[in-house]
């Protein structure tokens, strides 16, 4: 067994070696990270105004309703607000008729576009895509995206830009279909008075994407290390247990 | 009275019971007294994590399954509805996405374990090619699994996988067609799959079942390899080792709940957190890791076989593939009768444990190999080596083949091996006073 782990331990060392390299994006220190990351509710917050003010427009969020927005810190009460800003098609009423009504808590955030032709016949035959699991569906998760966010930039010499795609430093291929949606300072102004540079922007609005694809994820690590530690003191009491019962043999 | 059984049990209760039914009276026997070497080492726990796993996956399959919607255009957001809207949702489904991942590293180490010691030998043939079955039961149902998602590694990996087929001669396209339930991977498909993840899980317990039985009917093997001659070299499976492998499986939870909580996602891929979609190929379709060195093999053969000097082919490369990767599993079931030398475990055979350890050391690599692009280049510490992964997937697998092909089967009959133990007894006996030596040795 010894032999065994001491095999396995010198494999994943070598294996870095083999590993392909990775993009450096600029780093950011993520609340979130760790093992009782939490995320920072002011920046949720205002992450979630730069997704209302800027990507909203485009991009949907299918996963999340306005309900899950206590978890940004919001009351019920400013929840009901924010959801009835939104006019909601329901139906059929009882004369089989559907009809517009304001936005409820339980609702999920409206689309911007009906469809997926919708939002490619407005946005010049690219499809934005949803933006709930976006974190966790790209390698690099939130780095990824705050670097693309901050990473359109002037191609290099040489490099042709179709009409309609972008230059960016950080998106496979260089080329996006997306123009730099944190254009300039002060795109949106804050509710909490926090200056609205590209960065402040990038990363707020980041770390309100990272919640939307796990909004577990303080539960989840809460949960996490109350079992370990359970666990670890289940092991111990084990590992005497288990040396009192085999006192007596030599093994 | 003719036909009840006496029980040796003073509880009226049980004793009324294990009259009739004499299960009291068998979990004693298989349980209780159930003789067994006590020179396990740890290895010998992981039959005891794979039950567990297979437990686990069992009762969070079954809270997954009351929430998860098997139809193309639901499936995706079902599950992402359990994640969020489901209470403690994301704690089933993460225990079950990773239990997979634990279920096959387990089994890999379990497997591992019967190669090293040579537990496949008479008189456990049977029990060995039991482990096998449920292997490939493991296989289809992790496979299946990893489709209901319906992310875009879930539907590519069905179509390349199920595709597969497609390699018989003749018949192929047809049972193709016939397996998809239409001509292409879609709703019909995904209701099948889901329909069979949920009852392959019962036909592994079934064959798990066996596979207990026929090591009950043996009795277990043990790293000397010598079979217990004595009541000297065993102990009573209670308490000796329910408490041991109670510590054991303690210990492995804490491994699978460091993934399932800290790092639920590391095994999987991200493409598949977006909704599968026909109409656009991720880059590199991969399977999950535990597949990848199976899927180096499929890819590895890359040459058609024709009748010699004529063009008419024989073997087109993608069946080459297949029967390669088929061939990798055959090969294990025919073993034991490959491997006929007496002695078992690799601990006596010098020459045959460098080889077991380089199989190990391929295995890995063809893994490595199964996560890269067939043409991506190799490099080391960024240095391109100047050939690309496909090579090493093919050394990988002709060392494969030959491993237990030619070097088995010639080691079985030429290697000189070391002279065993007297007994399992008297092996402990000797290291217990070579340690005491040496401890006395050091004093000195």
């Amino acid at each position: 067994m010894k032999r065994f782990l001491c095999f396995l331990f010198a494999v994943t060392m070598a294996l870095p070696a083999l590993a392909k390299e990775e993009v450096k994006y600029p780093g950011v220190n993520w609340p979130q990270d760790g093992m009782l990351g939490t995320y920072d509710r002011a920046s949720l917050q205002r992450g979630y105004q730069v997704y209302k003010q800027v990507c909203s427009a485009c991009h949907a969020m299918k996963q999340i309703s306005y309900r899950n927005l206590s978890d940004l810190g919001y009351t019920e009460d400013q929840i009901k607000t924010l959801a009835a800003e939104v006019t909601v098609q329901d139906g059929p009423d009882d004369s089989g008729n559907m009809f517009d009504r304001p936005g409820r808590p339980s609702d999920h955030f409206k689309a911007p576009f009906a469809n997926e032709k919708a939002a490619r016949a407005a946005n010049g035959g690219a499809y934005p895509k949803d933006l709930s699991l976006m974190v966790k569906a790209r390698e690099g998760h939130a780095d990824y995206v705050h670097a693309l966010l901050i990473g359109f930039d002037d191609p290099p010499a040489g490099f042709k830009v179709p009409t309609g795609m972008y230059y960016n430093k950080y998106f496979e291929g260089h080329l996006i279909g997306m123009p730099s949606p944190l254009s300039a300072d002060g795109l949106v102004s804050y509710a909490d008075g926090t200056v609205a540079t590209k960065d402040q922007m990038a990363k707020d609005v980041t770390e309100f994407l990272s919640w939307a694809s796990e909004p577990e994820l303080e539960t989840r690590k809460k949960i996490g290390l109350q079992v370990l530690i359970f666990l670890g003191v289940f092991a111990v009491i084990m590992y005497f247990a288990k040396k009192q019962v085999w006192k007596g043999v030599k093994h | 009275m003719v036909g009840l059984h006496h029980s040796e049990f003073k509880n009226p209760v049980i004793r009324w019971i294990d009259t009739r039914l004499p299960i009291f009276t068998l979990m004693q026997a298989e349980y209780g007294k159930f003789p067994t070497p006590k020179n396990f080492n740890s290895l010998w726990n992981f039959g005891a994590f794979a039950t567990v796993m297979l437990v686990v996956m069992i009762i969070t399959g079954i809270f997954l399954a009351m929430n998860y919607d098997p139809n193309t255009s639901h499936a995706f957001d079902s599950v992402e509805h359990i994640m969020r809207d489901v209470n403690f949702g994301w704690l089933l489904r993460y225990l079950h996405s990773n239990g997979a991942s634990m279920f096959f590293a387990v089994v890999y180490i379990h497997t591992f374990r019967g190669l090293y010691y040579g537990s496949y030998k008479a008189p456990r043939e049977l029990l060995w090619i039991l482990g096998m079955v449920i292997f490939l039961l493991l296989m289809a149902t992790a496979f299946l699994g990893y489709t209901l998602p319906w992310g875009q590694m879930s539907f590519w990996g069905a179509t390349v996988i199920t595709n597969l087929f497609s390699a018989i001669p003749f018949v192929g396209k047809a049972i193709v067609t016939w397996l998809w339930g239409g001509f292409s991977v879609d709703n019909p498909t995904l209701n099948r799959f889901f329909a069979f993840h949920f009852l392959l899980p019962f036909v592994i317990c079934a064959v798990v079942f066996l596979h207990v039985w026929a090591l009950h009917m043996t009795g277990s093997n043990n790293p000397t390899g010598v079979e217990p001659k004595t009541a000297a070299d065993t102990v009573p499976f209670h308490p000796y080792y329910t408490a041991k492998d109670f510590l054991g499986v303690v210990i492995f939870m804490m491994v699978y709940a460091a993934f399932t909580f800290y790092f639920p996602n590391i095994l999987g891929h991200p493409d598949n957190y977006i909704e599968g979609n026909p109409m656009v190929t991720p880059a590199h379709i991969v399977p999950e890791w535990y597949f990848l060195p199976f899927y180096a093999i499929l890819r590895a053969v890359t040459w058609t076989i024709t009748i010699p000097f004529t063009s008419i082919v024989l073997i087109e490369a993608k069946l080459g593939g297949v029967l390669a990767m088929f061939g990798s599993i055959a090969v294990l079931f025919a073993l034991p009768w490959l491997d006929r030398n007496p002695v078992r475990s690799c601990n006596y055979r010098p020459v045959y444990q460098k080889f077991m350890w380089a199989l190990v050391v391929i295995w890995i690599l063809l893994g490595m190999a199964g996560g890269h692009a067939p043409d991506d280049h190799v490099m080391i510490f960024g240095t391109d080596l100047g050939f690309t992964w496909v090579v090493i997937a093919q050394l990988g697998m002709l060392y494969y083949f030959v491993h237990f092909l030619v070097v088995v089967p010639y080691l079985s009959k030429h290697e000189k091996t070391l002279p065993l133990p007297e007994s399992i007894d008297a092996d402990v006996q000797a290291k217990i006073a070579a340690k005491i030596a040496a401890i006395k040795g050091g004093n000195a």
